[in-house]
């Protein structure tokens, strides 16, 4: 059995683990320049004032005191965390790469290039018709697709009409929020008992308010929407689009594709399916692509190639812009280079492994798993116990926990997507863990974790009393 | 055998696999994993109807990471090299090597959103840092742990000024020398709401408080001043401002970045209830609009701050830790009804952000900031002493930028620039806008010479 012990950074006398950077130093200095007037400048600036080695010591310290899918297995269910190769990073880091946006085209070719290329890529993997790379994240690409939807809509004069958007109740959190951001009244659509779809429930739900269904294929299950071409129809034949979220994708590729099971529009998470680092929670990216008929309300610019040169041109009736520039640059790039790598061949057996190693560890692990057949994901039952203490044991053992308390289909759910990047002995490890803890008792769960760099956080008084900054952890003082 | 043919024998057994570099199976354990789930191939796994299958190609070759990383390279120096002199809302200042490499430690980058604060400790803290030090910056009470990118930041601000309850009407007044690409945004982001986006009339994006008051009404729930400007002037009648939107019912948001804050008068003391702005400026450089939305206001508006918060707390030990909060806010949880739809951050860049503050200390953001003041009004007078160059167009202070006026025409200068390897914005036919930092100022004698020659 595998044990981790995280690093802890303390002293005994402090109340605290590593200090803050303003317990180590706060040094306040007037802020005097006579070059502007008074009314001008502030008074003073309060800030640390370490050495460069103390600098990197404090966020050494704090690095150990992290946990990355570097340090071992992340199998957080819809996420994806699988290992990011090191080359695409470097590729990022080239000053070449680092230009102004405000350059005119004609200087900036390289870059339009790559951006042209990533446009084809992301297009032939799913099957659309264009691609657009704008949006900063796959929440962000969520927005940019229902605006295109909402856009076409308008321009068929059916705008007002078409009020609704239907998502599923298993979906993303981010499909609600997004749709609502556009404007649209949100209709909630229940599962059936096998945990897909119910199509007589869609049926009863599309008409002629219906602006578009927000689907997740596999679902957050890890199962395959097999009626997925009858649902497109029930969704085309009442005027509505089909909106695919990206987050699963990693189970498809190379195997399946949204455009050809009848999706409009789709997002990709590039952070998920082609292995950008998540940096703590970001940056992201989240590209849309659209059929034909939705490509004129794309953002603008788009990257087009005309003979030999490429440039940036504004869709016809395009919905305008979502980023202020042409959105996570750096992280697009990490995805290009990503994908050139492994090609064909090697984006088709990332989908193989990814899902021969969902069921594999699926098999191994004694819980009940409901539903199936599993692909890139599945969601184990923690059964009696409460899925949150759960997980937090499974951290002793040197690994982290899936995702946990969704969906909310399966009871205490442990949401679980191992990737293709493990190893059958790690994804072993990984089931060693789960079986540990399944056989426990209440009293261990309840006491962990013990191995990490902090012991069980107390969130609701984090967020009944919020400090949110030094300056509120002086005032207490 | 040459060591050409070598060469290419090992490219080619390179790029011979037939699978993923990164999934490291053995045959062995395929064929164990296929016996534990009962399959005899791992296509049988896949319960995909045969309608829907892709059978094809995507046409992309496998290539092994030395072809890969030479030829993006390649590729991105088809990019012009050009000493850039660019500005408006997007800036280069040096970063120091620490960033880099402290960043890029992979128990940071490699990590996952910190839903399990016991083990993510390390991040958790550098972000509470990252808000304490917009926190200090701002003088207001709350900054959350990042947004995209300046734009989507006041998209989002436009939307809280909707759900506040203080704030009422429907008008969002922004300057009207705003940059088409916020502007884009922001209409984006307050479409599926009541609120409509208008201009008020500024001298180059410097507000007057007389004009702003003639645009106001009771209708107006919004105000969004910058400073500096996207001309790179800095401000002078804030206050004022500050009195006029001092009414509760109108949200006053201040457009701003981390160096320019910490020179210039705080948003708190002008009254201001929101900052908005790219706090990309330290750590990360312009990276082709790659950046960090710095998102700040008042307490009083905190249940309806978009985005992560990441607050103290005790752990079992009774010791002090951290953990995201306030998550109800969230679209994970609050769904269709949450403050914002954002899930993936910038948490990465605020990182970037948080270290090249603490390399910097306050005396040496301080420092920078000032050289943001005196660079260009030394570069302004001296390319104003250039026979047919008038330089700073509009008097007043200024920070990092600055227009000048050319003749006969400033787009031919400008790609006559290009030719000589200097990037500077062409505004219209007659004015052109130049920035510069720490970042280029070691060319910026060469960029006067090259304006004397060019026009000579």
């Amino acid at each position: 059995m595998q044990r981790h012990e995280q690093a802890v950074w303390n002293e005994t006398s402090s109340e605290g683990y590593e200090p803050l950077l303003s317990e180590k130093d706060r040094t306040t200095i007037d802020v005097e320049f006579e070059e502007l007037p008074d009314e001008l400048t502030r008074e003073s600036l309060e800030l640390p004032a370490l050495s460069e080695p103390e600098v990197a010591r404090h966020y050494t310290r704090l690095s150990q005191m992290n946990y990355g899918i570097d340090s071992g297995p992340y199998p957080l269910g819809s996420c994806t965390m699988k290992y990011n190769p090191k080359f695409t990073e470097d590729v990022a880091a080239r000053s070449e790469a680092a230009v102004h946006p405000d350059r005119p085209e004609e200087a900036v070719q390289g870059t339009l290039q790559l951006y042209h290329e990533l446009q084809e890529y992301l297009g032939r993997i799913g099957g659309m018709d264009a691609v657009t790379l704008q949006p900063p994240a796959g929440a962000a690409g969520e927005f940019t697709g229902i605006l295109v939807a909402k856009a076409y809509h308008e321009r068929n004069g059916d705008g007002e009409r078409r009020s609704e958007v239907i998502v599923p109740s298993s979906a993303h959190g981010t499909n609600f929020a997004s749709a609502a951001m556009a404007g649209y009244d949100v209709v909630e659509l229940p599962g059936d008992d096998d945990g897909r779809v119910d199509l007589e429930a869609l049926r009863s739900a599309v008409g002629e308010e219906t602006a578009a269904l927000m689907l997740t294929n596999p679902n957050t299950l890890g199962l395959f929407e097999r009626d997925i071409e009858e649902i497109a129809s029930v969704v085309h034949d009442a005027g509505g689009l089909l909106y695919y979220d990206g987050a699963n994708l990693n189970a498809l590729l190379g195997r399946a594709r949204p455009g050809d099971m009848g999706f409009d529009i789709m997002h990709y998470n590039v952070h998920k399916t082609f292995a950008t680092p998540h940096g703590g929670g970001g940056p992201g990216a989240g590209p849309i692509g659209v059929t034909e008929e939705l490509e004129p309300f794309l953002p603008s610019p788009q990257v087009e190639a005309r003979n030999g040169t490429y440039e940036l041109v504004e869709p016809e009736h395009s919905i305008g812009k979502v980023h202020g520039a042409m959105g996570n640059w750096l992280v697009l790039l990490k995805t290009h280079a990503y994908i050139r790598r492994l090609g064909d061949a090697g984006l088709r057996d990332t989908s193989a492994k990814a899902v021969l190693n969902a069921n594999y560890l699926a098999s191994q692990i004694d819980l009940e798993i409901p539903f199936g057949p599993f692909h890139h994901e599945f969601v184990a039952s923690a059964g009696e116990r409460d899925a949150a203490e759960f997980a937090k044991r499974m951290l002793d053992y040197g690994v982290h926990p899936p995702t946990t308390k969704w969906p909310e289909i399966v009871p205490e759910a442990l949401m679980t997507e191992p990737t293709e990047a493990e190893s059958k002995t790690t994804l072993d490890q990984l089931a060693a863990a789960f079986n540990a803890v399944a056989d426990e008792d209440e009293e261990t769960i309840a006491a962990a974790p013990e191995t990490t760099s902090a012991r069980y956080i107390d969130q609701t008084s984090a967020a009944r009393s919020p400090r949110l900054s030094w300056h509120a952890l002086s005032d207490d003082a | 055998m040459s060591y050409h043919t070598q060469l290419s024998r090992t490219e080619e057994t390179e790029t011979e696999s037939t699978g993923s570099p990164f999934a490291p199976h053995t045959e062995a354990d395929v064929e164990a994993m296929l016996r534990a789930v009962d399959a005899e191939s791992v296509e049988e796994l896949f319960d995909v109807p045969n309608s829907v299958r892709f059978d094809g190609e995507f046409g992309i070759e496998a290539a092994s990471e030395r072809e890969v990383v030479r030829s993006v390279v390649e590729t991105l120096g088809r990019n012009e090299s050009a000493t850039e002199f660019l500005g408006r809302g997007h800036y280069d200042h040096y970063v120091p090597s620490l960033v880099d490499h402290l960043a890029d430690r992979s128990e940071f980058l490699t990590s996952y959103t910190q839903y399990q604060p016991e083990i993510t400790q390390g991040f958790l803290q550098a972000l509470f840092e990252y808000q304490s030090l917009l926190v200090e910056l701002t003088g207001l009470e709350v900054a959350n742990c990042s947004m995209y990118d300046a734009a989507t930041a006041l998209g989002e601000v436009a939307t809280l000024s909707r759900r506040a309850r203080s704030v009422t009407g429907d008008r969002v007044l922004v300057p009207d020398a705003l940059r088409d690409e916020r502007r884009a945004v922001l209409e984006n982001y307050v479409g599926g709401t009541a609120l409509a986006v208008e201009e008020y009339p500024t001298a180059a994006g410097v507000v007057d408080p007389d004009d702003l008051e003639d645009a106001l009404d009771d209708d107006v729930a919004l105000v969004y001043v910058e400073n500096p400007t996207t001309t790179g002037l800095i401000q002078d009648r804030l206050e004022a401002v500050g009195e006029l939107l001092a009414a509760d019912d109108v949200l006053f948001c201040l457009g701003s970045d981390p160096i320019a804050l910490s020179l210039l008068r705080t948003p708190a003391s002008i009254g201001a209830d929101a900052v908005i702005g790219d706090a990309s400026v330290l750590g990360l450089g312009t990276a082709y609009g790659t950046s960090l939305g710095l998102f700040a206001c008042k307490e009083e508006y905190l249940r309806q701050v978009p985005g992560r918060l990441v607050g103290a707390s005790r752990d079992e030990s009774g010791r002090r830790a951290y953990t995201l909060t306030l998550q109800t806010r969230e679209q994970h949880i609050r769904r269709e009804r949450a403050t914002s739809n954002i899930c993936t951050n910038q948490a990465w860049v605020a990182l970037r952000t948080a270290i090249h503050a603490a390399v910097l200390g306050p005396d040496g953001l301080l420092d920078l900031a000032k050289e943001c003041h005196r660079l260009p009004e030394v570069l302004a007078r001296e390319l104003d002493a250039i026979e047919g160059v008038s330089a700073p167009v509009r008097d007043g202070y200024h920070f990092r930028e600055f227009r000048a006026t050319v003749e006969p025409d400033a787009t031919e200068l400008v790609s006559e620039l290009y030719a000589e390897g200097f990037a500077v914005h062409a505004i219209d036919a007659d004015t052109i806008q130049v920035c510069v930092t720490d970042a280029n100022e070691n060319r910026a004698a060469e960029l006067v010479t090259a304006i004397t020659e060019v026009l000579d």
